[in-house]
């Protein structure tokens, strides 16, 4: 028998622990890697006027102003409404696969939720630029591409995300709380609302958390579907631009110094929320153990 | 109060199957007129193509070659480092070693998958202004960036299929009078085998799926098949965003949709097939223990 690929087992059948060390060891500093690059291309960012050029509102390269305060706004107002839909119909469909509806629903539905786990971010784009817009463009006014239809398909994309998360929460719950609640007379629908809810509070928090960098950290569906027109967006039926489509979009047209500086400077802002989002979680999960 | 959580749960687990019965029914209705040789192949024979390497103008024969040499290579690189850590992180590694290495792999894996992409393109920029004033971005890159955007996975698939094999494996393992290491390489990791694998698919399906990374790190349009590591490519995630945006007729468009479905069914496919080896994993150590 021979062990998987990787690292090559020595004449005894060990494997050697340096080599696993130095994989272990390259593994770790990627990440750290990542950070440095992010910060020490974003430094020029930090020297004396350019600041104050990059935290401003405008952004418009041709006059050498590279404000990116526009696409901080719109990377946060997109993942906050892309949340505020997907987390209260993530609840709704654990709380029907634990117990608000038919035992034998639950399979398939949670089933259906794990096969969209495995749709690619550009079809779900794909088909929201020719279904979805062509309807907001009709319903309303304006191109159809727009904070509103980008909203709504990331919030099917991270969807999921939460769905899972929060049905591994209930599940523990109910398997440490549910005979006891049977046995005291609650019906399913009581349990679920008097005890699981609450009692899950942090997990549901944690959910909420990955799902908002899930969502902020998305480049696909902003750049297919908002319309990136780098301003304030004032309704739903406006553009806007998050800081991933902008870096997407940067690399593709501009060459200007600056206009790469503040690539970097979204990348840096960027890392430090998702990290600071992995810190919370991993502090709530600390606590809870 | 009840009968509102009941409505409410009702409307969504309603909904959200409906929205992709829809996704899917458009996909369906848009994307299966497309299919046929021409797709894969324009207007060259299609045995040319694949046997003699003719090339193929409006096919999606280049951008799927694009993908497998992307998503193979990308692999290559990431899953001998994934396993490799993932073993030494459940096996060798001391607990504030173990708690660093979980640091990292948890922020590694939340970090935007862009910012791979961006991380690729800066390394470019460093390469440029110091060693190698011709360097490029080109596919070797972005399998290099595609690997750090899938390593976490394998890291932490290897972990959990390791700590997943029962403890008794190792006490017999320790009473034949093998070595730690010895009982890593001859018991637990044949036996986590499965578990290790499932990791791997996942892998290859979200290495297969990712677009933002190659969008900064050297895909193009037109780049015909494949042809060395430094050159561009073309792949089928970008294809199918590039002609969304840019198709200029009906014909492109039904490309678009086709080059979708051909995209979901491989990811549906490998996302099935890792599904059932995780439900083999969890099955397999519960059959046959006396509890």
């Amino acid at each position: 028998m021979t062990p998987a690929g990787g690292a090559v087992p020595t004449r005894d059948g060990a494997l050697p622990r340096s080599l696993l060390f130095a994989a272990a060891a390259v593994s770790a500093l990627a990440v750290v890697a990542v950070f440095a690059f992010l910060l020490w291309f974003s430094l020029p960012v930090f020297r004396g006027d350019a600041l104050a050029s990059l935290l401003s509102w405008r952004w418009q390269p041709l006059r050498g102003q590279f404000g990116i305060l526009p696409m901080l706004l719109g990377s946060f107002c997109l993942a906050s409404s892309a949340l505020l839909l997907a987390f209260p119909l993530a609840l709704g469909v654990c709380c029907f696969a634990h117990g608000a509806g038919p035992v034998r629903a639950a399979r398939p539905l949670l089933a259906a939720v794990r096969f969209m786990t495995s749709v690619p971010t550009v079809v779900y784009g794909l088909v929201s630029v020719f279904l979805l817009v062509p309807l907001i463009r009709d319903a309303f006014y304006g191109s159809g591409f727009s904070w509103l239809a980008a909203a709504l398909t990331l919030s099917v994309l991270v969807l999921p995300t939460i769905v899972l998360l929060v049905d591994a929460q209930f599940r523990q719950v109910q398997a440490e709380i549910g005979p006891s609640a049977a046995a005291l007379g609650f019906s399913p629908v009581q349990q679920l609302l008097r005890l699981t809810l609450p009692l899950s509070r942090r997990g549901l928090a944690a959910a909420l958390a990955l799902g908002f960098g899930r969502a902020v950290g998305d480049t696909l569906i902003p750049l297919m579907l908002a319309g990136n027109a780098a301003r304030v967006p004032h309704s739903l039926l406006d553009p806007l631009r998050t800081l991933t489509s902008h870096i997407a979009l940067v690399v593709a047209t501009d060459s200007q110094d600056l206009a790469y500086a503040s690539l970097f400077a979204s990348g840096l802002i960027l890392f430090v929320v998702t990290a600071f989002v992995h810190l919370l979680l991993r502090r709530w999960r600390g606590q809870a153990a | 109060m009840e009968r509102m959580l009941r409505l409410f749960a009702w409307g969504a687990s309603v909904l959200v199957p409906a929205v992709l019965l829809t996704l899917l029914a458009f996909l369906l209705w848009r994307g299966v007129p497309g299919w046929s040789l021409a797709l894969f192949f324009g207007d060259t024979p299609p045995l040319d193509a694949v046997l003699r390497g003719a090339p193929v103008f409006d096919g999606l024969w280049p951008a799927c070659l694009g993908t497998v040499a992307l998503v193979l290579l990308a692999t290559a690189i990431a899953v001998p480092l994934g396993i490799a850590s993932g073993v030494y992180q459940a096996e060798f590694a001391s607990p504030r070693q173990r708690a660093a290495l979980s640091f990292c792999v948890d922020l590694l894996a939340g970090i935007p998958s862009i910012l791979m992409g961006l991380f690729g393109f800066a390394l470019i920029l460093l390469l440029r202004k110091t060693v190698a004033p011709a360097a490029n971005t080109g596919l070797l890159l972005s399998a290099g960036c595609l690997a750090l955007l899938v390593l976490p996975y394998l890291i932490s698939t290897t972990r959990l299929a390791l700590e997943s094999v029962p403890h008794e494996l190792r006490l017999a393992g320790a009473c034949l009078g093998l070595s730690h290491g010895q009982v890593v390489g001859r018991i637990l990791l044949p036996a986590a085998l499965h578990g290790i694998f499932g990791g791997v698919i996942l892998a290859v399906g979200r290495a297969a799926e990712d677009t933002a990374v190659i969008l900064l790190t050297g895909v193009v349009a037109n780049a015909g098949a494949p042809s060395s590591l430094f050159g561009k490519y073309e792949a089928l995630p970008f294809h199918i965003y590039y002609l969304a945006a840019e198709y200029q007729t009906p014909a492109q468009l039904a490309q678009a949709f086709a080059a979708a479905l051909v995209l979901l069914c491989i990811t549906g496919g490998l996302f099935a097939v890792a599904r059932l080896l995780r439900a083999h994993l969890e099955t397999r150590w519960k059959t046959g223990r006396s509890q």
